[in-house]
């Protein structure tokens, strides 16, 4: 049997199911960053150091970068075919005003995300995975004052909440449209993934803006 | 009321079309959009000119023939509605009306405002009945089925193939029509039996006709004229996946 669209949308599904769990995890870890600062020095510190030591988080690690690539590229794939099957535009186009803006806007979102993970896989992944850091108190290297430093610069931090408001936008469609791809057709469940997809897309966006705001304003 | 309209004009699936402006006068609110368009022609075959192809056949809202692009929209600004079934009424004196064919690279322009949508018969002939050849329509009421199971399942048969939803859609994905087209038959005992192998060959065909994929925009509900639900593309989903896991 022939490979389908539908088949490429269920890749699509269960990497951004994979990754939204992922931003939970993320976001919990980064939370630590709020604690006063000798306190969130230390844990911040011993939390990263925890997490690139263990082998489980490896190769869940692995499966994140699997996920994150070949979302993307799959995304390249779909849009392809639609672009195809959507070859001639209209001379006048008011399409737009039957569907909301996230919705068909995925590609641009995904886009702005993928442009902000290239920032932040070099700012802080690299330098952390890849260079000697000066190591804190108890010895461990101290990805907290690079976070804190790179927070100071208000440029970063506007490139910061730009890029969180695309993910939430991306969310906010993605994750119902996950649900939908997997099949769910039940209207009571329907409406209950929806509102957790609402609930969950404001907790990500609002706690993942929130950090780099608290760090540069009020720290 | 006097209506300027830009209509697009195209001899056939080679030539390249090009929007051609005219003018009506005397356009009474309580004609049907088709009445006012039968009215243009009228003054056009006095003129000697070639009409203005468009589809329909009933005009009453039920056959799913007719179907223009009017001002960006499928069936025009009203949503749940053909195009037959809008009137003037919506349409205000001195309007500029852009008047468009459904576009979609599945549905190739036959000529003006008409397209050829043989690419929807295929995707029912992938699938899109009960294989066991039984001769005479059969006695309705030989296999007992519930009011409310039958209706659920005539909620999706409701579906009369006009296209909007794949006019609207940014993907010109043919998801709703296919999906409504599979689960009027999977909700009810003749269907179910051969619901694994018409999923995966009608969801292959509407791919191989050139349907772009569904990113759920929702945007074909608004505009079906028989409100056919989104759910149904969940269901289609979820049938699609049982039959990818189940298969032997």
């Amino acid at each position: 049997m022939k490979t389908t669209t539908l088949q490429y949308k269920l890749i699509m599904a269960a990497t951004g199911l994979f990754l939204c769990f992922f931003l939970v995890i993320h976001l919990l870890g980064n939370l630590q960053l709020l604690l006063p600062a000798a306190r969130a020095q230390e844990q911040f510190n011993w939390y990263s150091h925890l997490l690139s030591g263990n082998i489980l988080i490896k190769i869940i690690s692995w499966v994140l970068y699997l996920s994150l690539i070949s979302h993307a590229v799959y995304a390249l794939l779909i849009t392809r075919k639609s672009k195809k099957a959507n070859a001639s535009s209209y001379y006048y186009d008011k399409r737009k005003v039957s569907s909301p803006w996230s919705s068909r806007n995925m590609g641009i979102l995904g886009t702005i995300i993928l442009i902000f993970l290239v920032i932040h896989f070099k700012d802080f992944w690299y330098v952390y995975m890849f260079t000697d850091l000066p190591l804190d108190a108890a010895g461990n290297k101290d990805l907290y004052t690079i976070v804190i430093t790179t927070y100071d610069q208000l440029w970063y931090v506007l490139v910061y909440e730009v890029s969180f408001l695309a993910l939430g936008f991306h969310l906010l469609h993605g994750f119902f449209s996950a649900s939908r791809t997997l099949g769910l057709y039940h209207p009571k469940y329907v409406k209950a993934v929806k509102v957790f997809g609402w609930m969950y897309t404001l907790l990500i966006t609002l706690g993942f803006m929130a950090i780099p705001l608290y760090i540069h304003f009020i720290k | 009321m006097k209506l300027h309209l830009k209509i697009w004009r195209q001899l056939n699936a080679a030539s390249k079309g090009e929007m051609i402006e005219y003018e009506v006068s005397e356009v009474s609110e309580h004609m049907s959009f088709l009445e006012m368009l039968d009215m243009l022609n009228e003054s056009l075959i006095q003129r000697g000119e070639r009409v203005i192809e468009f589809d329909h056949d009933c005009r009453e809202g039920i056959c799913g023939q007719c179907g223009i692009m009017i001002n960006g929209r499928a069936h025009g600004p009203l949503t749940h509605t053909t195009t037959c079934q809008l009137h003037m009424r919506s349409f205000k004196d001195g309007d500029t009306i852009y008047l468009e064919p459904f576009r979609a690279s599945a549905f190739p322009i036959l000529r003006d405002l008409k397209v050829n949508r043989k690419s929807f018969d295929s995707i029912i002939e992938a699938g899109g009945y009960i294989s066991a050849a039984i001769g005479q329509t059969p006695e309705a009421n030989s296999i007992p089925v519930s009011y409310e199971a039958s209706e659920a399942a005539f909620d999706s048969a409701a579906c009369i193939g006009c296209g909007a939803c794949v006019a609207t859609c940014k993907n010109s994905s043919a998801a709703l029509f296919t999906s409504a087209k599979i689960n009027h038959l999977v909700q009810l005992p003749q269907g179910k039996l051969e619901a694994a192998d018409r999923v995966l060959s009608m969801v292959s065909q509407m791919d191989a006709m050139g349907f772009g994929n569904c990113s759920n925009t929702e945007a074909c509900e608004v505009e079906c004229p028989q409100d056919i639900s989104v759910l149904n593309i969940g269901r289609m989903n979820y049938e699609y996946n049982k039959a990818l896991l189940l298969r032997k």
